[in-house]
């Protein structure tokens, strides 16, 4: 789309730009490539800059276990927080779009958790699912050792998982209720009137509707996964016990500032670059779909 | 709506209010266990009736995690990210759409690729800028050889350096480098109709004055939507503000949590912990309830 109306004086248009364009190459285009410059090339123990390695430096993360391990971590994460977050919030919009009694407050409330800061509900679910204290221990009263996020990986999964997705529930019905609000009202009284019942309303109508909105979500969630974890690892598990939640965002942080791997941090941010970029790829391929219904 | 459904509408009811209680559910004990002494947060199970010390968990956790400068670090941070976000997104915005200049589409691409990865991601060549931010400059001047030239004609060996670990503007600049804003406005002023440049133009307004007088007023609902998640979002970030201020001074209230994680040994003090959690997450809570026209709508339209 184009404007039929411009300004001549195009000097002053690009004046304009400038102060963006300065920023995204300072912040953004120059780091993008020394991410990539350093990591294909290896910092010198004791200065004298770097020596050209090639692809060494991801020959090396790719035969490291630990790294294999992140990447399953993060997979598992991402698949089940979305697929959890995605759901609930699905069948809370979808029944709140019904528009009953009190629905005003559904709308209200379910949206609150998606403006709280990730390391605070993580430390507010640290204490939900502290062993010792909070509720789960009641849960190790019953059966004494059976939950333990400190030494046992999956319980330890578990719980950020929920702390993740409590958090995206919220944010995933505000996208859900907007597109079931946008899906016109008359189109579902039609189908009443035809004698459909609202079960099989949602289906033949309301999801096919909504499939873009879930096709967009279901890639910003796994996204999102990959980079709002860092702060709900840092404060539940730090990546323990033994690497069990050692995601890759939090991987990347570990070695580049606790172990002081430039290279190897980097080798890593690019595996993760390319795989957010053939995700968002894979999401402009349904952006046109999604225009279609407005 | 249509037809009477009394089952449906029952299920209805239960699982939308169970929905609400995990909802609200932490708010409740993080705000109940801020209110108990050190032995009944303790106590398995926690009683649910609040306890008696909730100013006193208050006052401690203030003083332990030293929110007070630590909420105002996060506020001017979180003010600054909304306002740069504002400002030069609209600006850019306006450039784009209303002047036809060589290398418009360039621009254009090269604003829309940055949606594609986030902070996270490039996060410790970022850092690596921040601490010299000038650094780029200078490797330009040293590669294209023009540091060289200089030092030729005029002796002066020229190096660029500015650090900028540590300071309000390392912290909020990489984080207004993003395109989410831009887009905003670019839909937005797709729909303002041609008759008002035209008329405007007609009335000898230029580019500046039709922006500042035209383009911005109708602009303000899309302000207050854009300004409303960006300050939630700046608010909320972690990894950055963990990484640049290494000092102190500059924290912010959410990177502080992590001194309040209880220690293995002892007692753990959950009651100051969660005293600590209420603090950080009450003020994005109310900007949440307050602004939640804004809120929403800025999330749906920023995100397409």
């Amino acid at each position: 789309m184009e404007k039929r109306v411009t300004f001549s004086r195009w000097t002053i248009g690009i004046l304009f730009a400038v102060p963006q364009l300065l920023l995204i190459f300072t912040f953004f285009y120059w780091p993008a490539g020394q991410a990539v410059y350093w990591s294909l090339t290896l910092q010198q123990p004791w200065g004298g800059g770097n020596i050209w390695v090639g692809l060494d430096n991801f020959r090396s993360i790719l035969s490291n276990a630990d790294y294999w391990n992140s990447i399953t971590a993060s997979l598992i994460f991402a698949g089940i927080s979305t697929g959890l977050a995605m759901f609930i919030a699905l069948v809370l919009a979808a029944l709140t779009d019904r528009q009953l009694a009190g629905s005003r407050l559904y709308r209200v409330v379910l949206i609150w958790p998606y403006g709280i800061a990730a390391p605070a509900l993580a430390l507010a679910f640290r204490f939900i699912l502290a062993p010792e204290a909070g509720f789960m221990a009641v849960v190790n009263q019953v059966w004494p050792g059976s939950w333990d996020p400190g030494l046992d990986g999956t319980d330890a999964m578990a719980s950020i998982i929920i702390a993740f997705s409590w958090k995206y529930v919220g944010y995933n019905f505000i996208f859900f209720l907007a597109a079931f609000q946008a899906i016109p009202r008359s189109l579902i009284e039609a189908a009443a009137m035809d004698g459909s019942g609202v079960v099989r309303r949602f289906w033949d109508i309301q999801f096919p509707l909504i499939t873009p909105t879930i096709f967009f979500l279901l890639v910003i969630n796994i996204t999102e996964s990959f980079q709002d974890s860092f702060g709900i690892v840092d404060i539940m598990t730090s990546g323990g016990p033994a690497n069990a939640t050692n995601l890759m965002v939090y991987k990347i942080y570990s070695d580049g500032f606790r172990g002081l791997d430039y290279s190897g941090a980097a080798a890593q941010s690019i595996i993760l670059m390319l795989l957010i970029i053939v995700l968002t790829i894979f999401q402009f391929r349904f952006i046109e779909r999604r225009v279609h219904y407005r | 709506m249509v037809e009477r459904t009394p089952f449906l509408n029952f299920f209805t009811h239960l699982i939308l209010f169970v929905g609400f209680v995990f909802c609200v559910a932490p708010f409740v004990v993080v705000a109940i266990a801020a209110s108990h002494n050190l032995k009944d947060v303790n106590d398995v199970p926690m009683s649910l009736l609040p306890g008696s010390d909730f100013w006193v968990n208050i006052k401690t956790a203030w003083t332990t995690a030293d929110l007070g400068p630590k909420l105002l670090n996060s506020f001017i941070m979180a003010a600054g990210v909304a306002a740069g976000k504002v400002i030069i997104s609209a600006l850019t915005a306006f450039s784009i759409v209303y002047f036809r200049y060589p290398g418009r589409t360039l621009i254009f691409w090269l604003i829309f690729v940055t949606l594609m990865l986030p902070l996270e991601v490039r996060i410790v060549p970022t850092y690596a800028v921040v601490a010299d931010v000038l650094s780029p400059y200078q490797a330009i001047l040293d590669v294209t050889g023009i540091s060289w030239l200089i030092e030729k004609v005029s002796g002066v060996r020229v190096s660029l350096s500015l650090g900028l670990l540590n300071s309000y503007t390392g912290l909020i600049m990489p984080l207004i480098a993003t395109a989410t804003g831009t887009f905003l406005y670019r839909q937005f002023f797709l729909t303002v109709p041609d008759e008002l440049t035209e008329a405007a133009r007609m009335d000898g307004a230029g580019p500046l004055r039709f922006f500042i007088d035209i383009l911005l007023p109708l602009s303000r609902n899309n302000m207050a939507a854009l300004g409303t998640i960006m300050f939630l979002w700046a608010w909320n970030q972690y990894l950055w503000p963990l990484l640049i201020t290494t000092d102190q001074s500059h924290a912010t209230a959410v990177t502080e949590l992590k001194q309040l994680i209880p220690n293995v040994g002892g007692i753990p003090e959950w009651n100051i912990a969660m005293a600590g959690t209420l603090i950080v997450m009450l003020p994005p809570l109310i900007v949440v309830v307050a602004m939640q026209r804004w809120f929403v709508r800025g999330l749906i339209a920023t995100e397409k």
